[in-house]
């Protein structure tokens, strides 16, 4: 029993990591209807400007919060030059763009820092946590509350304040919320610092436990895809609730279902997303979109 | 009555289609203003230069006097001026408050005096809400609402502009003939009530004619006629042209 309640915490925490970085993805799909492929290589870009800071010395905390600023600018900057010229032509064109972004990040990581695994500080005690007589791991628990609090403020910031009713207007209708005074080129920049500085959040959670390398976020994106299609592609609630469903049953799964183990996790994502496209392809909180031809 | 809108010489072509040829007419302070002509007579189309959704070909859109058309879109608003959209453009996963909230945006003081704003906004928002009826229904998601309540709500998120100039087009189209009656009540009222002159687009001719100061007639992307009502009801041209079945 104890060992299940450990699983458990521990695919809490993974999910909360998958739920970060679905809800970057979220933020993007919402502002511009597209799935921004690049999510994960900013995410791991940010991670190794965070890394760098600390071997300049920075303490992890101060290098964390510096690095989702840092994170934060370069969204934005990445949209203003990147992306602002094809955000008029069509989706595929600003989807192929997000794949050379993939690529040329993951390029200039390795470039910069190289190819060679690197360890990275965790922020958390590194001995066991015990609650209710159960050894919880430090790390796990403390993701789980760093991403409680990050998706509370970003819940916060959009229920709450005028900049993030206005982005969540110039997502909808960008021609009304013009006309009703709203900057949409500029909050369409801010989604995606938004979502950078989030995505920055996942990485350093995650960096701990699968080590630094350019290649680190790729199978996390593929779970953060699994856990937005699941909670459904438009929905920011969606996106968290798939996060930690996912993280949950593909740690159960992977524990207790011999036959998955370790090696075929990926492939149970993978598994969820095609199910859910199937049956019910609007996910757990997503609406069908009825569209007059 | 000093003009508030003035129009003057607009032209805008869509490639070989000339949508609007040498449109103008004047907008009185104050009044309240039909703007009316068979579908594709290009009413919706002015309403899009004034707002700056569209770049018209040619042509003066004065507001006070400033030119319009040197804006942006996202400027219009600060103009004091708003308007509605024939297709209701709700926010639908926001509640009918937060609808009108989006409509306080340029009014929402940057800086420090920021602090505590969205309480005053909330608090006008809610009476704006009020007054169109709405208050009852403040933080009902406005998906699914009834088609006459979404046009309500869309009013009132133009209403929280406190536009000077309110662009109405086609408010009365899907409403039921009760509804129309008390529309055109509450056009007047809030004309009255937030001081601010309405130019309408609709083809709800009685609607029009009840409510209207002064009517301007568009047919095929020209001004056909420009007057008070009775005027324009006399009118040869525009009784054979538009009001035929009135």
């Amino acid at each position: 029993m104890h060992d299940l309640a450990q699983q458990i915490v521990s695919g809490l925490a993974q999910g909360s990591i998958f739920a970060s970085l679905a809800l970057a993805l979220v933020l993007i799909y919402r502002a511009m209807g597209i799935i921004n492929f690049a999510q994960g290589e900013l995410a791991m870009f940010t991670t190794y400007i965070a890394w760098q800071l600390t071997q300049m010395g920075l303490p992890i905390w101060l290098a964390f919060a510096a690095t989702v600023v840092v994170a934060f600018a370069g969204g934005v900057a990445l949209e203003r030059i990147v992306i602002r010229p094809v955000e008029r032509a069509n989706q595929l064109t600003v989807v192929i763009v997000t794949l050379g972004l993939f690529i040329s990040i993951n390029g200039l990581a390795g470039w910069f820092w190289g190819y060679i695994v690197k360890a990275f500080p965790t922020p958390f005690p590194t001995t066991p946590l015990q609650l209710g007589g159960v050894a919880f791991s430090a790390q796990d628990v403390g993701v789980i509350v760093v991403s409680v609090i990050t998706l509370g403020l970003i819940s916060l910031f959009f229920q709450k304040t005028k900049l993030g009713l206005a982005m969540r207007a110039a997502a909808l209708y960008p021609e009304q919320s013009r006309v009703l005074g709203i900057r949409v080129g500029w909050m369409l920049a801010l989604g995606w610092g938004l979502a950078s500085a989030v995505g920055a959040i996942s990485g350093i959670m995650i960096a701990p436990v699968v080590f630094l390398d350019p290649n680190m976020m790729q199978s996390v994106l593929v779970y953060a895809f699994a856990a937005a299609v699941l909670g459904g592609i438009e929905s920011p609630v969606g996106a968290v609730v798939g996060g930690l469903v996912l993280g949950v049953v593909i740690n159960l799964l992977g524990t207790y279902v011999e036959a998955i183990g370790n090696e075929l996790r990926l492939a149970a994502a993978l598994a969820i997303i095609v199910v859910v496209l199937l049956v019910r392809p609007a996910g757990l909180f997503g609406h069908v979109t009825v569209q007059r031809v | 009555m000093p003009a508030l809108l003035t129009v003057r010489n607009l032209t805008i072509r869509f490639g070989g289609i000339t949508a609007l040829n040498d449109v103008s007419f004047d907008v009185a302070e104050g009044h309240i203003t039909g703007l009316i002509g068979p579908n594709g007579a290009g009413k919706t189309t002015c309403f899009n230069c004034i707002t700056r959704l569209y770049q018209p070909t040619s042509g003066e859109v004065l507001f006070k006097g400033e030119d319009l058309l040197r804006c942006v879109p996202q400027q219009i608003a600060g103009k004091r001026i708003a308007r509605t959209f024939q297709n209701v453009a709700l926010f639908d996963h926001m509640s009918v408050l937060e609808n009108a909230l989006v409509g306080y945006h340029t009014r929402f003081p940057g800086g420090l005096a920021a602090w505590g704003a969205e309480t005053a906004a909330t608090r006008e928002a809610m009476d704006v809400l009020d007054r169109l009826g709405l208050a009852g229904i403040a933080n009902r998601p406005a998906h699914g609402l009834p088609f006459g309540l979404r046009k309500n709500v869309e009013l009132a998120r133009a209403l929280m502009v406190r536009p000077e100039l309110l662009l109405l087009d086609e408010p009365a189209a899907g409403l039921s003939h009760d509804e129309v009656s008390a529309l055109g009540d509450t056009i007047k009222r809030i004309a009255r009530d937030f001081s601010t002159t309405v130019l309408m687009v609709e083809h709800h001719m009685a609607l029009v004619m009840r409510i209207s100061d002064h009517i301007v007639v568009l047919a095929s992307g020209k001004t056909l006629a420009d007057g008070p009502p009775d005027a324009v009801r006399a009118n040869p041209a525009v009784i054979e042209a538009y009001l035929g079945a009135v």
